[in-house]
């Protein structure tokens, strides 16, 4: 199989991959890169457990060919705290019990990002239609849509 | 959270510091940051890959297997049939005696359900893996199939598993779980009323979002770390121990984290083939469910029957209970027993009755094989009881709460199963429903309780 040559910014460090041809973001960010916190829950993209930001747009990285990611700025979950301390959606997902079992939690996590960067503060109606395309099997979401509600509340306080 | 300490005052232990006080979990931070590591975050140089072939027929006779083709097909390092297994009949709770053992690691013979495990492909890549997979002959005699309880239960239908000899579990109590108690015939002459009515369910997936799955690791001088997503660590351990004839203290196994169970993930199915692979292969290997095999090969929430015949007098008192209840196990035992077992101590309900008689059996159909998810046994029993009480409550022109205040067991009623009533607390929370949901209940049924003293 024929190698290409990839390399893009993942969570503000390069990367620099020969992948095999018709390789997902999802394999080459786990497999190759070793950054596993875009998780494979359906490989279909019907989960969202694989959410990534691409060049600041919510992605299904079991979707994306790596390959059309060179030059791409990518963002995963396990950028997302800063210098140990925690971002205020982590922050609220684990004060809110928005977490079980957690496999769902770095797509979650991505989408609620991509809403609140662009929306700061958001209806319950945006934050459900954000998630939409992430399932969850443990919370029944009523905690995950409070955290992210939660995490809008204390940006704006920041803000203010 | 409110803590209702008026309830039992004089019973109750106090200086609890912990009910009611939020505590973080301890694994969440791992969540939410990316960082907490499940089975498939493992990742291992050289690692090959499992696929199964599977059966595509309900019930067939295997003739043979040609696995020439796939083990020639670039990147294939080993296929695996059902000589090359030690101990390949095994059941999983013959650990606790419970037996016999009636399924196989990869077929033999026979498949006796759609999807029933075959042959395992172990190659370099996944693909490969799939690919060769799809080259693996097998020729099959297909068998007449039956797939509902009543059909298996009739004399003439095909037999679905051999190992037990006839299509239902045989209890050490005979073919069903029996429970007895008082005089049901003589309740149900007494009683005003009789109402008896059937209820199924269907199977149900349980859909984790990660699917089942390990990675395992040969670790020299015949030692293997299985990372695994089971939530029955020790049944795995130990029938992997069974199946490959290898002492426990060769397996090690690291677990721990499951990216949703809800019970899918209590059967030993994945590790043992798996181990075995990286044992006669010397490299490591993944087996991991796609999405579609999770949704139709792992072992449902069984479907169900129940009968329930009930004798009520006009003043709400239930006399006489009488319940069937049938489980489909599929083509292997797994769980099912177990859960067919947990109906028969259930159906009486949190109910005084004074007569019962009650049967359940454990069905085996050429369906899925069934197993444990969230509450199996009970939660489809607690769904007819509760739809019959209704019924009931409706029947005699009663409030339906009310109905359940008159026959709720207290402290010192006897239960069908013989033994004594405690620490009910059943009326308490019917009461507490009963405001919560806005639903008001007469002053007298408030002013009951669950604990008898001094009443
Ligand atoms: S793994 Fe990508 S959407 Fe499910
Ligand atoms: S927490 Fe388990 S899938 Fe969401």
């Amino acid at each position: 199989m024929a190698k290409v040559p990839v390399q893009f910014t993942l969570n503000g460090s390069e990367k620099a991959e020969f992948i095999e041809s018709g390789t997902t973001l999802l394999h080459a960010l786990r497999d190759k890169i070793g950054d596993t916190s875009p998780k494979g829950g359906c490989h279909q993209g019907t989960c969202g457990a694989c959410s990534v930001i691409i060049d600041g747009e919510l992605r299904l990285s079991c979707l994306t060919l790596a390959e059309t990611c060179s030059g791409a700025d990518i963002k995963t979950t396990a950028g997302l705290a800063e210098g140990g301390v925690l971002h205020p959606l982590q922050r609220a997902f684990l004060d809110a019990f928005a977490t079980q079992c957690g496999f769902c939690t770095p797509g979650m996590i991505m989408a609620a990002k991509v809403l609140l960067d662009r929306t700061p503060n958001p209806s319950r109606e945006d934050v459900v239609e954000a998630l939409s395309g992430n399932i969850c099997r443990c919370t029944g979401y009523e905690p995950i849509i409070q955290a992210v509600l939660t995490a809008a509340r204390a940006n704006s306080q920041n803000a203010a | 959270m409110e803590l209702r300490k008026d309830y039992f005052a004089d019973v109750r232990k106090d200086g609890l510091h912990e009910i009611g006080q939020p505590r973080p979990r301890l694994d969440s931070p791992g969540h939410v940051t990316g960082k907490t590591a499940y089975f498939a975050d493992r990742n291992f140089p050289g690692m090959l890959h499992l696929k199964m072939v599977r059966s595509p027929h309900h019930h067939a006779r295997i003739r043979s297997i040609d696995t020439s083709e796939a083990e020639k097909h670039p990147g294939v390092v080993r296929v695996l049939t059902a000589k090359d297994v030690p101990h390949n009949v095994y059941t999983i709770l013959i650990l606790i005696q419970i037996g016999p053992e009636d399924e196989t690691v990869l077929a033999d013979g026979k498949v006796r359900w759609r999807g029933e495990a075959v042959v395992a492909v172990l190659a370099e890549t996944e693909r490969a893996a799939q690919e060769a997979a799809a080259k693996v002959k097998v020729d099959y005699e297909v068998l007449p199939a039956v797939f509902d309880m009543e059909e298996a239960l009739k004399p003439g239908a095909p037999l679905v598993n051999e190992y037990h000899g006839q299509n239902y579990y045989l209890y050490d109590s005979g073919e069903c779980r029996k429970v007895r108690f008082g005089d049901v015939e003589a309740g149900f002459a007494q009683a005003d009323h009789i109402l008896e009515q059937s209820y199924r369910s269907s199977p149900i997936e349980h859909a984790p979002t990660e699917t089942t799955g390990c990675v395992v690791a040969p670790e020299g001088n015949d030692r293997f770390t299985c990372y695994t997503n089971t939530q029955a660590m020790f049944f795995t351990l130990d029938n992997t121990s069974i199946i490959l004839q290898m002492p426990g203290s060769k397996l090690h196994f690291v677990g721990g984290t499951v990216g949703g169970g809800f019970g899918g993930k209590v059967d030993v199915i994945v590790e043992p083939i798996a181990i075995l692979g990286a044992k006669l292969t010397g490299r490591p290997v993944c087996f991991i469910y796609s999405r579609e095999e999770e949704m139709q090969i792992s072992s449902p929430r069984a479907a169900e029957k129940v009968v329930i015949k009930d004798g009520v007098m006009k003043d709400g008192r239930i006399v006489a209970r009488k319940v069937t209840g049938y489980t489909d196990a599929g083509a292997y035992s797994r769980h099912s027993p177990y859960g067919a077992q947990k109906g028969a101590a259930h159906y009486p309900g949190p109910y005084t009755i004074p007569n019962v008689w009650i049967d359940t059996y454990c069905v085996y159909t050429n369906r899925t094989p069934s197993s444990a998810m969230r509450g199996f046994g009970v939660t489809i029993g607690d769904f007819a009881l509760e739809v019959q009480m209704d019924k009931l409550a409706r029947l005699i022109g009663m409030d339906p709460l009310e109905f359940r205040f008159i026959n709720a067991y207290r402290d010192g009623d006897m239960k069908a199963h013989r033994q004594p009533t405690e620490g009910a607390a059943l009326i308490e929370c019917m009461q507490e429903a009963s405001r919560a949901a806005n639903w008001p209940v007469a002053e007298k049924y408030m002013a009951m309780s669950s604990y008898k003293k001094g009443a």
